[in-house]
């Protein structure tokens, strides 16, 4: 009962080899932007996010209770990069789900990659972005889009454990879509309303935490394009692929992405096998290292280009 | 109530104990790909990860059913995969119809199914019986070994030695509104959602608070203690020359065991 505020923990086991891996290197990519930002802070900000950790990780244990013996939880993702800024809020998250993983084992290692992408760093970009946008108007305001921002990262979770969930053929769309995204519907409002009652007590007694986050020393304006684009990629596709699952499929099919079940994102590396062992585990090992790696110089190189936009300004 | 809920360490002076956590951290992660990487339905292969994990716990002492007993945790998420039962071409077993939803039960389905929660019952063994043999801070340190940013592995330092003060300041918040919510026989307690959610939003700030105070107050004494920037210990967990033959041997086994299942099969 304590440490699973949303059952999106996915446990190892769950996710092919192929999309745990993929899942890493998206990871791997986006936290080690987020390392080399935060080091550029002040010494003090390192024990401030390890005690923020700790903070995050009890206040999940902090319910309500809701109806029927459900009770309400605090995912805590759009919460911490509020207060914090976005890096050292994905940092944050990424401690309490690895710590969540390795000490307690609720969720797997393998899959702490897209566990942590799940709950740690679409939550964060989400609720800061949102947040980002309200930036110098009246504090409802500020305090509506934080709370938009908190149920929207919930949504975003649940829909991207779906899509992995049924990327790596276990789960068909049109059960498990529904069924994550209308549960996660509920305790989404349960992470809404927390957020914003502690964010607006928080104003009450130390607004200065909160002000002397603004301006860009914690995050860009760049924030509120990429809060916004994730927002409506939740809100358009949710529905979407709720009421049409084929549709995606056939979309996925078309893209080459998906052609049946686990096998299919093999298909963007065709015809490779290692000749004495056949079509076996070995091919896939290295298909998926492959795989891998092309996302990560993929994210590489935006990360790069985006830097270098951002001097050229 | 004191929170030192969180520790799953059990001491013991065994072999495995003694091992260098990060070859520890190794091999846990090695066997979870493995087991991974087993086809569906190779019950014989499965059948020889669990023997090697009865083994580990023999080795460890911690008797050959400690890592069964504490392993049925990650059972809730399996309802996850109940769809897989469904989701796959195969010969029907049953159909059942659920409003407009058409189940069809296939053999290729359920043979997935049983797949897939073998092997996550598998690997969360390998995870327990990791915590259980090795200290968490030395887990910690075996991260930095491994590579991983020296801000991170701080930052999961900090994380752990605070959790159950943090933990404990929770569970003194929730007695309190657990004492001012007294509810009278026949009575509905508690107001509105709305309202019941705003006062655990209100423990949340006021966790923020103490929690960013201290935070203050930590700092402060760590470095009037001569803080740098980065953690130190004293177990300094140099890799030793059977620390790299353990890793060799466990490689080579999970090698074969993948050539077995995989020409066989």
């Amino acid at each position: 009962m304590y440490f699973s505020p949303a059952p999106l923990h996915i446990p190892d086991g769950f996710l092919s080899t192929i999309v745990s891996l993929i899942s890493w290197a998206i990871t791997i990519a986006i936290l080690s932007v987020a390392v080399k930002r935060t080091e550029k802070l002040d010494e003090k900000q390192v024990p401030l996010m390890g005690i923020m950790a700790a903070f995050i990780f009890a206040a999940q244990m902090i319910n309500f209770p809701v109806a029927g013996g459900t009770s309400g939880h605090l995912l805590g993702g759009a919460l911490a990069a509020i207060v914090l800024g976005p890096w050292a809020g994905m940092l944050v998250m990424t401690a309490v789900i690895g710590v969540q993983g390795l000490l307690l084992q609720d969720g797997g290692l393998l899959v702490m990659g897209a566990n942590i992408f799940n709950m740690g760093l679409l939550t964060a970009a989400i609720g800061f972005g949102l947040y980002k946008s309200g930036e110098g108007r009246k504090r409802t305001l500020k305090l509506g889009l934080a709370g938009l921002g908190a149920w929207l990262s919930v949504m975003a979770g649940a829909l991207a454990t779906s899509l992995q969930l049924w990327l790596s053929g276990i789960a068909r769309l049109d059960i498990v879509l529904p069924a994550m995204l209308g549960v996660h519907a509920v305790i989404g409002i349960g992470e809404t309303l927390i957020t914003v009652s502690a964010l607006a007590f928080i104003f009450r007694t130390r607004p200065d935490l909160l002000e002397q986050a603004e301006g860009p020393a914690r995050g860009g304006r760049g924030w509120i394009f990429i809060g916004a684009a994730i927002s409506l990629f939740v809100l358009i596709l949710s529905p979407l692929a709720s009421s049409n699952p084929d549709g995606l499929e056939r979309v996925a099919g078309d893209l080459g992405f998906l052609a049946q079940g686990k096998d299919a994102p093999f298909s963007i590396l065709p015809d490779y096998t290692l000749p004495f062992l056949g079509e076996g585990a070995f091919s896939t090992i290295a298909a998926g290292i492959i795989g891998a790696m092309v996302v990560a110089i993929l994210v590489f190189f935006v990360v790069q280009g985006l830097r270098t936009v951002k001097k050229n300004v | 109530m004191h929170s030192n809920i969180f520790d799953r360490y059990l001491h013991s002076d065994s072999s495995i104990h003694r091992l260098a956590p990060q070859v520890k951290v190794v091999i846990a992660i090695l066997f979870i790909f493995s087991n991974a990487l087993l086809p569906d339905g190779d019950w014989l292969s499965f059948g020889i990860s669990w023997a090697v994990i009865l083994l580990l716990n023999l080795l460890s002492r911690l008797g050959w059913a400690y890592t069964l007993k504490r392993s049925l945790i990650a059972l809730p998420f399996a309802l996850a995969a109940i769809t897989a039962l469904f989701s796959l071409p195969g010969k029907t077993l049953a159909i059942w119809h659920l409003g407009s939803l058409e189940l069809i039960l296939t053999d290729a389905g359920l043979m997935r199914f049983l797949s897939i929660i073998v092997r996550s019952w598998l690997s969360v063994q390998i995870a327990i019986l990791l915590v259980a043999t090795t200290k968490f801070p030395d887990l910690i340190h075996a991260l930095e070994h491994l590579r991983l940013p020296k801000m991170l592995v701080t930052v999961i330092a900090f994380l752990y030695r605070y959790m159950s003060v943090l933990t404990d300041e929770v569970i003194r918040l929730m007695r309190a509104r657990q004492a001012r919510s007294a509810v009278l026989p026949g009575q509905r307690g508690g107001g509105s959602l709305i309202w019941r959610a705003r006062t655990a939003g209100n423990m949340v700030g006021q966790l923020f608070l103490r929690s960013y105070e201290r935070s203050d107050r930590i700092y402060h004494a760590m470095l009037s203690r001569g803080y740098s920037g980065h953690l130190r210990t004293l177990n300094q967990h140099e890799m030793q020359i059977n620390d790299w033959l353990i890793i060799a041997l466990a490689f080579l086994l999970i090698a074969a065991l993948q050539l077995f299942a995989h020409t066989t099969g």
